[in-house]
């Protein structure tokens, strides 16, 4: 960590409220414990977690527990002692409250996860015992001091520099982290790995750099989505030309597309619809017949930019016409067509097999076997050398959606900032007076549903050839609500939101294959956990923020009645 | 009962008329909640609308603006003339905020808000039905969106029209901003400020949208008596800029001050129509309000303020 430029001089805390003295000697013992536990042995057994078992030779799970062990260092100095100008700035009591919680809560599951992986709590070594005192004793020191004063994080003004480098870090670490994490084989070690993730987020949001982070980005937008792109664009190279992981992460970057989509049809206009994924459905249905597969069932096969086309063509028009007659109706009839409409792509896709009609889809058999794309002489099944380092099948379809997904946020982004989407806004915040100041609601709800079954079909044709199958089994209802909920997980109407929500919805039940029976349950979980804490989803959009919580929001009428009469006095 | 229009005095401008509403027709079921209605608005005039709780004022305005298709009757509105003149293009540096062109013959208006405020006529709510989630400037300009027109795929493509028509638009949503006294609010969420600033921002967007006449629906309801005072000096500063005002009102020290003509409703007939004297001093009006119980006027006010405030945030909330 960087020191903080001083803040503009300004008068010492003198009177700031001291915890119990034992406090902060307390967290130190606690962090030197952590360390030195985690470089003796954690199990006995050395075949799980990645080797644990060998003293002064700590294996990756330890170097995390380390990593956070130096994180409450930082933190400690910066409450009393050397680093304490970041002090001023950090809520740092509370971010270590945060931390001592998560990395128990680590070293806890460490020793779960060692006892469960061999047979019980005996194989766990004295180090494990160690680095466990350690992080309670964390804990303790933590709730001991006391809280402060948080300064506003807009205020802090440092180099441009130093703002760029620390988006340069970060994203860095990001790729860092995301290599590391995929790469982890067993179950155990990838939700430690996440906890470890967890733990950082909390401290990071605790204290307040977070914030600080949100304004760096606000101040630095282009840096920051050219770098974010350049860590996306570099992932593949991290993989050594294993294709597990890259696998994962086309159906990440897919669905993530897809979630964006509806975004615009959901988070801006406010359109509740349940049935969105019936339009990634006609577009990979479209792509799957015009292939070259051998139960492709059209005859023509125009170039794949033009199937792209046509399927995204196909998916607008649906969308317009499943729009035009239910969008005079609102809210949750609105959602109740919607989701009827999901259903009944479904069940034609099914039908339209010869027997009841033209045979088009092969009914339930769906159409296997579509060749890899070919663009140009490019053929996406093809492994490529770049740089020494193997890219494979599926970081060519990576390239190609993450291209996909640079556009789908382009219109997105785009739109959002535009005249059309102040009147999608409009209409989601009052429809009737939306109407009154003369914006045209009905165009514009269509227009919603028109762009967003647009970009899900344009992700849907490459999503055929990418899974080579296309079955109407893929898109059934609960598609359409696992999008939704990427949305309300991550943020409505935010972009970084939503593609951290379709991540982690993606993600997780891939890598944690043992939890995908209770797979459902979680998600529901999560999403009741997030309505009651955090309503407005991980990345709050500015508006939402205040809109879900009122308590801040009347503090922020106070502060600014308060400012009136200050005016007002002068 | 019709309106007599002996009664009727030349407006003090004396313009050509701008919006006329003849025979206005609202029936709810059983409930004749405007019955025959004419209404004459002439260019720069400022005519007030009054009457006890339920005469039928708020329906009268969304019979107008389109919101309700009245049973009967027809709205009839200035069209703008064929030609615009080039002169409009250079008023764009004009220092004044508002800006308006010259009016063609009455055309008959169909009832649809759209419509209706692309013909020239822009409202406000009797609730303030702000977008709450919005900044004040956003606010505005929504205002904008029927003079406007890019498109999605302007938007997306982002050309020179759209830079351009983008800059007017916040320029000219800032300028009313200013207009309305509240430069300084620009980038607040509406929800977040105060109930005064609400409801000129509410005017700010209904200017936006380049209308000859403006109707305010109790544009001072739960005000306290400086905020009504910044009130009535906005509206002349409206009026002064050429647009034609409609005002609903339950203060009357407010209304005789600030009205050319006033029209009194009761139980959704026109009652009496004329100079703000006349109407004050017609013991029909005294009745009405004294026969429904309206003697306390600030009390009323006052109610209707702890209603509206309660309405709003409901709508704010869902
Ligand atoms: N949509 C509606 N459906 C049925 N009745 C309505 C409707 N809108 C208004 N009314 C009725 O019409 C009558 C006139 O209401 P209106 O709101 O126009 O009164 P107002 O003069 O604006 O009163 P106030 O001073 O309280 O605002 C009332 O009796 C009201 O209940
Ligand atoms: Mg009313």
């Amino acid at each position: 960590m960087t020191d903080v430029k001083t803040p503009p001089a300004e008068p010492e805390t003198a009177a700031e409220p001291q915890g119990k003295p034992l406090a902060w000697p307390l967290g130190l013992a606690g962090v030197v414990l952590v360390i030195a536990g985690s470089f003796l042995s954690w199990s006995y057994d050395g075949q799980i977690l990645g080797d644990l078992s060998i003293n002064f030779y700590p294996g990756g799970l330890q170097i995390l527990a380390i990593i956070l062990a130096l994180i409450a260092l930082v933190l400690l100095l910066a409450e009393k002692g050397p680093l304490t100008k970041l002090g001023a700035w950090l809520d740092v009591t509370a971010g270590l409250r945060a931390l001592g919680l998560t990395l128990t809560l680590y070293m806890l599951l460490v020793l779960v996860a060692i006892s469960a992986d061999s047979d019980g709590l005996i194989n766990v070594n004295p180090g494990g015992y160690i680095s466990f005192a350690g992080a309670a004793l964390i804990l303790v020191s933590a709730w001991l001091l006391p809280l402060r004063q948080l300064r506003d994080m807009s205020e802090a003004r440092l180099p441009a520099w130093f703002e760029i480098l620390s988006i340069a870090v970060l994203m860095a670490a990001v790729l860092f982290v995301a290599a590391y994490a995929l790469g982890l084989e067993d179950a155990w070690s990838f939700i430690l790995c996440l906890v470890f993730i967890a733990a950082v987020a909390a401290v990071l949001f605790r204290t307040g750099a977070l914030s600080w982070v949100g304004h760096v980005a606000q101040r630095n937008r282009k840096v920051l989505t050219l770098s974010a792109f350049l860590v996306a664009f570099l992932f593949p190279f991290t993989q050594g030309g294993s294709d597990a992981n890259m696998s994962i992460a086309t159906q990440v970057l897919v669905f993530a597309a897809t979630a964006m989509g509806l975004n615009i049809v959901v988070g801006l206009a406010g359109l509740l619809d349940l049935g969105y994924i019936a339009f990634l459905g006609s577009g990979a249905y479209v792509a799957a017949t015009m292939s070259t597969s051998a139960f492709a069932t059209i005859g023509w096969k125009p170039p794949f930019l033009v199937v792209m086309l046509i399927g995204a063509g196909v998916a607008a028009t649906l969308g317009l016409i499943i729009g035009t007659p239910t969008l005079r109706v609102s809210g949750d009839y609105l959602a109740i067509v919607t989701l009827g409409f999901g259903e009944i792509f479904r069940f034609s896709m099914f039908n339209l097999d010869g027997n009841n009609g033209p045979n088009l889809t092969n009914g339930p058999n769906g159409v296997p076997g579509i060749p890899d794309l070919e663009i140009g002489g490019f053929n996406f099944g093809d492994v490529h050398t770049v740089a020494g380092i193997e890219l494979g099948r599926f970081s060519n379809y990576y390239f190609l959606l993450l291209i996909l997904t640079a556009f789908v946020i382009l219109v997105f982004s785009r739109l959002n900032n535009s005249r059309i989407g102040r009147g999608w806004v409009a209409i989601r915040e009052d429809e009737k007076a939306a109407e009154a100041m003369g914006v045209s609601t009905f165009g514009l709800k269509l227009l919603a549903f028109a762009v967003g079954a647009f970009l899900a079909g344009l992700a849907g044709t490459i999503k055929a050839h990418q899974d080579g199958a296309v079955s109407p089994d893929q898109y059934i209802f609960l598609e359409s609500a696992f999008l939704l909920a990427a949305i309300v997980l991550g943020g409505m109407g935010t972009i970084a939101g939503v593609l951290l929500g379709a991540t982690i919805l993606k993600l997780l039940p891939e890598k944690l294959r043992f939890f995908s029976e209770y797979r459902l349950l979680l998600f529901g979980l999560l999403l009741v956990l997030m309505m009651r804490f955090r309503p407005e989803g991980l990345v709050a959009s500015r508006r939402r923020q205040l809109e879900f919580h009122e308590e801040d929001e009347a503090l922020a009428v106070e502060v600014e009645e308060e400012r009136l009469a200050v005016e007002e006095a002068k | 009962m019709t309106v007599t229009d002996t009664q009727r005095q030349p407006a003090r401008t004396g313009g050509q008329p701008v919006l006329e509403a003849s025979g206005v027709t609202m029936r709810f079921g059983g409930l004749l909640a405007v019955n025959n209605v004419n209404l004459t608005v002439r260019e720069g005039e400022i005519v007030g609308l009054i009457g006890p709780n339920g005469a039928g004022k708020t329906t009268f305005f969304n019979c107008l603006t389109g919101l309700y298709k009245p049973t009967g009757g027809q709205v009839r509105f200035a069209g703008t003339p064929r030609k615009a003149p080039k002169a409009t293009r250079k008023q764009a540096d004009d220092p004044e905020a508002v800006r308006v062109e010259p009016l063609g013959a009455l055309t008959p208006l169909p009832p649809k808000p759209r419509a209706v405020v692309r013909a020239g006529m822009a409202r406000t709510f009797q609730n303030i039905r702000l977008f709450a989630n919005m900044t004040a400037l956003e606010n505005v300009m929504v205002g904008r969106y029927c003079r406007t027109s890019s498109g999605a795929l302007t938007s997306v493509l982002r050309g020179p029209k759209f830079r351009r028509e983008e800059a007017a638009t916040r320029a000219r949503a800032q300028e009313l901003l200013d207009f309305v006294g509240l430069s300084k609010s620009t980038e607040h969420l509406a929800r977040n400020m105060p109930y005064g600033d609400q409801r000129r921002l509410e005017i700010a967007r209904a200017l936006a949208t380049d209308p000859k006449l403006i109707l305010l629906d109790e544009p001072t309801a739960g005000m306290n008596p400086q905020e009504t005072r910044q009130a009535s000096d906005l509206i002349f500063k409206i009026r002064d800029s050429g647009l034609s005002v409609v005002v609903i009102e339950h203060d009357m020290r407010f209304i005789f001050n600030l009205c050319d003509r006033v029209l009194c409703l009761v139980r959704g007939e026109a009652l009496v129509e004329g100079t703000p004297h006349e109407v004050q001093s017609d013991p029909r009006v005294i009745e009405a309000y004294i026969g429904t119980g309206e003697e306390d006027d600030e009390d009323e006010v006052q109610d209707a303020h702890v209603q509206d405030t309660t309405v709003a945030d409901e709508e704010g909330r869902s």
